[in-house]
């Protein structure tokens, strides 16, 4: 049913449809909303059965997760930024053992200094430690996504992180269809695990793997996300068939069939991106867009292809590998096909909740399309207040904590739209 | 594309406010977007939500930087926060408070928008009286039907029976209801004042 619905809300409404049997969780902004969501379909008995668990720490949180997982149960957690990186060592343990636990990140960055505003930090810190990695452009997508996750996790016996822009999507209002309980049991047959822990049928899971066998486990993992490259598009297509809307997949494509200049996005600035390619497109430029939904698997090949005509890029990317440059970036510099010489730029962009406006980026891309744009942009940086710190540094050697310093020469905020 | 931009203060419901307008939108089948932006989350700071409405899907995420109105729950943000940044020349401003318009010191914003774009209206007060706390958004949501006619007050009223529930809804729709009809009252009395 078209609802219009905060974001946390759909996605907590979809979770519970898709039937979980253990939900674990432990609240941090902006995630907080869906779990209470989950929590309440529980209490209220309209989701059952399925125990909630309030847990101690992210880290518990996945510890469970796993546990439930491990004992046969659908397992649904949520989580984002520092409780992202507090349950790191359970989260390579939930890919290395196998188990398709489905979480929801509402993307937030990482401190210090601390900030609880939207950007990928979070989720790209743990691009490589097995989890399936599918980002929403709308609400209705991260709704859609989670659905399709929960299916191929369980296919693949991979957990999987839905991505969804903290506050920009958790906190929007917007018009979300809602599927019926009965579409989504149609679509998502019950667990059937592949391992699991009966008392009737014992078996360990966990066991200490050496140097003869540790490569080739890891190596099924990789073969696993490989062919989950296959199965993304798939249920993505069978999922179109079944509710009548696209979501998902590995990449999407927007107006690209003559574009000279691709941007390249993860997430809700994808929206943004296709305004602003409307009006350049008005102009006679001949720009696109390609979004990546499946970041991980790394949609390569389709990348590839999608680009073939393409002369030039630019990734507007919210994640800084400091000292680098770019994390997603780099994927898709290693996915085009060297002979066609097609010069890239990366974008760091939205830092922290930094707003990423369409004058922002119509200025960028044109810059790009003119082949004027620095490798390494750093869109809207404010470099009077980089300067000023720089100089201070220099000049005394004790100039004191910088981020301190950046606020007290900033000023008030509260003063501020964007 | 109309783009509402609400400025308050955390604990008077400036968030709920964009998100029922959103509400109210949808009810009459037409695409909105409703959104915060939280900068300190604590009673008393200064609050911005944004609303956009619109026939088609809306994709933009920006923040609202050019609205089309702006309302203002708490007058005393009016001299330390910039909240007619970028309002469009023929938007609306609706501002709650007992006093007119002439008496706040908008000078220039008086100049830059036409007369008769410009009200007050004491939500506090309606809020107070039927609600019993100044909680002043779902008043002015009421007034904002009035004054822009972006939305039917019906559907105000439905989003606010869809955020709230029983009494609470009831007494937020009597305000909202109030609001409305005390800005028809002050705008037919304008016109009024224009024909002598």
């Amino acid at each position: 049913m078209l609802q219009q619905i905060e974001g946390s809300r759909a996605v907590a409404e979809t979770v519970g449809l898709c039937r979980p049997e253990v939900v674990c969780a432990y609240p941090i902004s902006p995630q907080t909303h869906i779990v209470e969501g989950v929590g309440e379909l529980v209490k209220s008995g309209r989701l059952a059965p399925c125990e909630f668990i309030n847990v101690e720490s992210e880290f518990a949180a996945m510890s469970v997760a796993i546990g439930a997982s491990a004992a046969g149960a659908r397992t649904y957690t949520a989580t984002a930024s520092q409780g992202l990186l507090f349950m790191v060592e359970a989260i390579y343990n939930a890919s290395g053992l196998g188990l398709p636990i489905v979480m929801t990140v509402a993307n937030r960055a990482i401190g210090a200094p601390i900030n609880i505003w939207n950007d990928h930090s979070d989720s790209m810190s743990q691009r490589d430690c097995g989890w399936l990695q599918l980002f929403a452009e709308t609400n209705q997508e991260a709704a859609d996504l989670h659905i399709q996750a929960f299916r191929l996790a369980e296919e693949l016996s991979l957990p999987a992180m839905v991505c969804m822009d903290g506050f920009i999507l958790t906190h929007a209002y917007e018009r979300v269809d809602l599927p019926s309980q009965d579409q989504v049991d149609r679509f998502l047959p019950p667990f059937e695990p592949r391992q699991v822990l009966d008392p009737k049928d014992p078996v360990t899971i966990g066991a200490m793997v050496g140097p003869e066998a540790f490569m080739e486990v890891r190596y099924l993992a990789h073969y696993r996300q490989q062919q989950a490259l296959e199965r993304i598009p798939e249920i993505a297509a069978a999922f179109a068939a079944a509710f009548g809307r696209e979501s998902g997949g590995l990449i999407r494509p927007y107006r690209l069939e003559d574009a000279e200049t691709v941007v390249i996005a993860l997430g809700s600035v994808l929206g943004t991106i296709k305004d602003v390619i409307d009006e350049m497109r008005a102009g006679d430029v001949k720009i696109g867009a390609l979004g990546i939904i499946s970041y991980r698997p790394f949609p390569a090949a389709a990348i590839r292809a999608a680009m073939r005509n393409a002369k030039r890029w630019v990734v507007v990317e919210k994640a800084l590998a400091v000292g680098v440059g770019g994390v997603v970036a780099t994927d898709v510099r290693m996915a085009l096909d060297p002979a066609l010489h097609q010069p890239g730029t990366t974008a760091i962009a939205g830092l922290g909740g930094r707003a990423i406006t369409k004058a922002s980026l119509r200025r960028l891309f044109s810059e790009v399309v003119a082949g004027q744009a620095e490798p390494l942009h750093f869109l809207d940086l404010d470099c009077r207040i980089v300067k000023h710190e720089l100089a201070r540094m220099i000049t005394d050697r004790r100039s004191g904590p910088i981020a301190e310093n950046l606020l007290k020469h900033v000023g008030a905020v509260a003063a501020r739209i964007a | 594309m109309y783009q509402v931009r609400i400025h308050g203060r955390g604990g008077q419901g400036v968030v709920t406010a964009a998100e029922m307008l959103s509400i109210a939108a949808f009810q009459e089948g037409r695409h909105a977007q409703a959104f915060p932006s939280f900068g300190s989350e604590r009673t008393g700071a200064p609050v911005v939500s944004f609303c956009r409405i619109d026939d088609r899907e809306i994709r933009v995420r920006e923040p609202i930087m050019q609205p089309d109105a702006v309302i203002i729950q708490d007058p005393t943000l009016l001299h330390q926060v910039d909240v007619f940044q970028g309002l469009k020349p023929d938007g609306y401003v609706l501002i709650n408070s007992a006093r007119r318009a002439e008496a706040l010191g908008l000078g220039d914003l008086v100049r830059r928008i036409p007369p008769d774009h410009l009200l007050t209206v004491p939500a506090s007060e309606l809020a107070a009286t039927h609600l019993g706390r100044p909680l002043p958004n779902a008043a002015l949501l009421g007034g904002f039907a009035a004054f822009a006619g972006l939305v039917h007050m019906a559907s105000i009223a439905a989003a606010i029976g869809e955020k709230f529930k029983g009494g609470v809804a009831a007494a937020n729709i009597a305000a909202a209801q109030a609001a409305y009809d005390w800005v028809l009252a002050e705008m037919s009395e304008a016109k009024a004042k224009e024909r002598v």
